[in-house]
This record gives C-alpha cells, structure tokens and sequence, in this order.
C-alpha cells in the first residue's frame, strides 16, 4: 500500500487537521514509512489463529440499566466556547 | 400446526415515458432500545427533557472516559433478533465509524460493522388476505445516536443538545427484497408491531424513536428475478438512500418520487449516481445531499475501548423461554381457534393490548361475536373520544357480560347498544343495570301476543291493507316493538304478526 499526496491530503481533511500544502510530501512519506513497518505483520501465517483480543483472560465489562448520572448540565458546558439557553451553540452547519 | 401459507403480492410497476419499470427497496430500520440508560453511560434516556441534561462525561466524550455496556439493551438486540427468527452471534465486537459532525462529540459512533450481535432473519410483511412478502433480514447490530442539532434558533449558529447522544439503537438491515411504497410502509409497520410485541422498542416514529433509510433503485421486468436467482446485485439498478425518514407517509411517497426521477434520468439516457439524499415533505421531492459524500469514508476499525461482546447459549435460550406469542403466529391462532376473518384477525391483533382484551372477552364465548362487539362497538367509541384500548371505560368483563346477555336472549342487538353506552359513560354491571332499568327483552310470548292483539284491532284499515300486501306486516311489528318500548324479541313479534295476520 501506498500512500501520495492526494491521499495524505485527503486523510488529514476527513481528521479536520490542517496541513499546509509544502507539508504533505513528508507527511506522505511518513505514512508510507509507518505503513511499511506495519506491513511486515503480513509476513507471519496466522492461519487458524483466533485473534487475540485482550492481553487479559477478561469478559466485556456490563452495567446494570440504571440512571445513575446525568443532571449536570452545567458541567457538561462549562468548556463550551459558546452556550445559549442549555445548548452548545456552534457555527451554523447547514444541510 | 397453524396455517401460515401466503402468496407474494406483484411488484409494483411503475410505466415510465418508453418503458414498465419495477422497484427496489431495501430498508435500514433504526429502533431505539427501550431501556432507561444509555447504551455506554448511565444518563437517562428520557424524551424532552432539558437540553443537555441526560448526558454523562463519556456521552460528551471528555478525554478519560470510558464506555461501559448496558447488559439490558444487549438482551434487548438478542430478543428482537429472536423475534425476527434470526441467529444470535455469542461473539460480537464494535467498532468506530468515524466522522465528523457538531453532534457526535467523539468523533465517532461505535456501532458493529464486522461482527453484529444479529445475524440472518425475516419478517412476514401481510399484504392482505393471504398474501405477503416474506422480507429477509441481513443484520442487526447495536450502535450509538447521535445528538441533535437545531438550526433556526439562530441565524449564524447551529444549537447542540447531546441528551440523544448514546442512546442505544438497533439497527436492522434488510436485504433487498420489498417491491414498492406500500410494501415498504407495510414492513415498516409490521417491524413496529413485532418490537412492540417483544416490548424492546415502543415503535413511537413521532419522537424519532423508530426510523428508516431506504434504498431505492430500479429494474426492469425480469431483472430483480434474476438478481434473486443469482444473489448478483449487478442485475439491478443503482440505488438511492433516503435519510431519516419518521411517516410511514412520508416514506411512501418519497420512494415514489425517487423512483419517478431515477426512471426519468434512465429514458433520457443518463445514469444514476448512488449519494444520499434527503425528502422535503413540504416540496415533496428528494435531493442530495452532498455534505454527507465526502463524510461517506468512515474508516471504521475496532472500539480499542471495547472487549468483544461474547454472551452464552445459555442465556439466549433464557430470553428466548420469555418470548411472548408473536402477532404472526396470534392472528393464526385467532383465525383458527375463535373462527375470525383474515381482517378482524389483523385488526385484533395489531396490538398486544388489544388482543388481550380481546381473549378476555372471547374466553368462553362466541369469538365472532366478541369480535364484533370489540371491533365495530368499542373501538368505533373508544375512537370517537380519543380513547385508546388500555384506557378504555368498559372492562373486558362487562363488554363479556353484555355478550352474554345477547347469548341468552335477554336482551335485543338494538338494546345492547344502548346497554353498552350505559355502561361506556355511566359504569357499572350489564346484568343488573338491564335488571334495575326493566330493559330485560320480553320473550313471554302471552305478553307479546297481548301487544300484538292491542296493535291488530286498534288498526282495522291496515289490517285489510297488510292482507293485500304482506310487506306492510313490518308496520305492524314496528308497532309492537314501540308498544313494549323496544323489549319485544323482534323474531317472536315477527312470528306472531304473520300468524295473527294470517298470512
């Protein structure tokens, strides 16, 4: 796999990271390295294998269903840049 | 064993300028668990409350914060899985679909793409009569909601409310496999009544908590044979997806509108582009919408945050022993057991609510006559005032002791009626209000006869007419019926008329 510029510039959009234009050949560059390096993992058979999931012989945690939180609105704005009335007031994002 | 056999209904098809064309439709339904707390955190779940004030910290995704699962909403996805005859999966995972947008705080929605809790199913959709689309069921698999943003407060802003933010949602995915508007309304409210049956989502479409994307394409005859034949989508058209849609309405007339301007772009030679569009109800057309495309790339990898869900056999067969009678399997069994008609079967049964009256009612008693009393009686009442069957004034009980005085000539159809409104607005026990009111039908034949006498000589002229012309003995049993203020068995005044009569 290979990653170029339009690719880079692409991924970097849909993350909402800003990267000016003269940035990209590296950061493409960078990509492929990281990728090639990961790449080597494709080497080992893992035929039959199952996949481990978890370094502990752990269950998925549950929870019973309960309110237990909540109610705290204030909190949950307190490092909003902009509330109104109890919402986050963002710029307008049209449909 | 009972009766389930159907016939498919024909596809609709739609002539265009130059060609027939059929449709295509494929639904993913969005159903919102029935639990109290959200699907990762403990804030409640509760419609309308103020803005912002049912979210936890991992809800507005504070770093740090870690999703921990609702056991109930799991058992929720097992039972409505159960209920669409599907196969339950012991080993699920999530994962993250990313993109962004002001109302997903995290960045992401875990859902389960790889591995769904719910695997293959279906769902009978009755058509009428005998005739129904049996519609395959590809998945279903748990995920997050998203918040809610509102544009016309502000001109400049968009406001952000995050209390709908992880609540917990199934998402149920057909296969391709319903035909037309009326078909896929038809799903949509069979699919309704089946989680309202289980009781794993109240199907409430109105508060946004049962809603669908449909795919529309087109084919030409044949076409979709072929793709069922093969499995092969390349036999049909591209498809359109329709966002968000809460109006079984709305839904029907948005497929048809798309399916009117896909089959346009066709004739003219054009292509359709697959994009995600959205219906205008009040301009009744569909467009695109174009923001959603570029967001379309989710690159979805597994929740690091998130163990694989595994559950045991075990405790599916434990859900699976509480499943209560499903609507398919009640209406056969009312058919056959109480003799209904495939209508007043469907009807009885469209709610667990209503087909418990009416088993009351019927227990012991003539189940077509039960039937009619709750179908034409009381629902045309409890209708009028608004009422639904779990508010209504009359009991199964009393609605039972009116049938029974019916059964037992006591009292008149006509007289029932009155009785039943007696006992819709006022209360009370059927049997002693006819006792206590005198509205008892009088069947002693020598008290009729005396009315029927009274009748015959205060009225020679039309006795000499009624013996010319027989119809007019109706004028002499109305007559009658007055005298007795309506308490006469009409049949027995019938019989003595003619006999006195002579005719």
């Amino acid at each position: 796999m290979s990653i170029d510029e339009s690719t880079a510039a692409r991924v970097a959009k849909l993350a909402r990271i800003r990267v000016e234009e003269d940035a990209l050949p590296a950061l493409a560059a960078e990509f492929n390295t990281i990728l090639g390096f990961i790449e080597q993992l494709n080497e080992v058979d893992v035929e039959g294998v199952e996949p481990m999931t978890s370094v502990t012989p752990m269950r998925l945690k549950r929870r019973q269903d309960a309110v237990t939180d909540g109610n705290q609105q204030d909190k949950v704005l307190a490092n909003a840049p902009d509330a109104r009335e109890g919402f986050f007031a963002v710029p307008k994002v049209v449909e | 064993m009972l009766d389930l056999t159907f016939e498919a209904p024909k596809p609709k098809v739609i002539a265009g300028a130059k060609y027939d064309w059929e449709l295509v439709i494929g639904m993913e339904i969005h159903a919102q668990v029935s639990s109290k707390s959200k699907l990762f955190s403990g804030a409640s779940t509760e419609f309308g409350a103020e803005p912002n004030s049912n979210v936890a910290f991992v809800d507005a995704a504070m770093p740090g914060m870690l999703p921990v699962i609702n056991e109930f909403c799991v058992e929720q996805a097992v039972r409505t899985g159960l209920g669409l005859k599907a196969e339950i999966n012991l080993m699920s995972a999530f994962d993250r679909k990313n993109y962004f947008y002001p109302d997903l705080p995290q960045g992401y929605q875990i859902s389960q793409l790889y591995h769904p809790i719910v695997g293959e199913g279906e769902v009978i959709v009755d058509m009428g009569a005998g005739i129904a689309r049996k519609v395959r069921i590809e998945r279903i698999h748990l995920e997050q909601d998203a918040g809610k943003s509102i544009h016309d407060m502000d001109p400049n802003m968009s406001f952000v409310d995050l209390n709908r933010t992880g609540v917990a949602l199934m998402e149920i995915v057909s296969r391709p496999d319903i035909r037309g508007p009326e078909e896929a309304a038809a799903y949509v409210g069979k699919l309704r009544q089946i989680l309202r049956y289980l009781g794993t989502c109240d199907g409430n479409m109105q508060n946004g908590n049962l809603r669908a994307d449909v795919n529309v394409s087109v084919c030409r005859p044949g076409d979709y044979e072929r793709y069922q034949e093969t499995q092969d989508f390349s036999h049909l058209g591209t498809r359109c997806e329709i966002k968000n849609m809460n109006s079984m309405r709305f839904i029907q007339a948005a497929i048809e509108y798309e399916a009117r301007r896909q089959i346009k772009i066709l004739e003219e030679g054009g292509k359709v582009d697959q994009e995600t569009r959205l219906y205008d109800p009040d301009k009744n057309e569909t467009r695109s919408m174009r923001s959603k495309e570029e967001a379309h790339d989710y690159r979805y990898f597994p929740d690091p945050d998130l163990l694989p869900l595994e559950i045991e056999q075990a405790w599916v067969d434990d859900i699976k022993a509480t499943l209560p009678e499903l609507p398919d399997e009640k209406k056969a069994r009312f058919m056959s057991a109480f003799g209904l008609t495939d209508y007043d079967a469907s009807v009885l049964t469209a709610d667990v609510e209503s087909a418990t009256y009416f088993e009351a009612v019927a227990e012991g008693r003539d189940g077509k006559t039960a039937a009619n009393w709750v179908i034409n009686e009381l629902f045309g009442r409890l209708k009028k005032d608004d009422h639904d069957i779990t508010t209504s004034p009359v009991s199964p009980a009393q609605l039972g002791g009116i049938v029974d005085l019916i059964a037992k000539g006591d009292i008149s159809g006509k007289i029932a009626k009155d009785l039943f409104e007696i006992v819709y607005t006022e209360g009370g026990d059927p049997a002693e209000i006819v006792e206590a009111r005198g509205m008892k039908q009088v069947t002693d034949t020598g008290a009729i006869e005396a009315a029927v006498d009274e009748v015959i000589a205060a009225n020679p002229a039309q006795v000499e007419k009624a013996k010319a012309n027989p119809k007019l003995a109706g004028w002499f049993v109305g007559q009658v019926m007055k005298a007795t203020g309506g308490k006469a068995n009409p049949k027995a005044v019938n019989d003595l008329v003619s006999a006195k009569l002579g005719l």
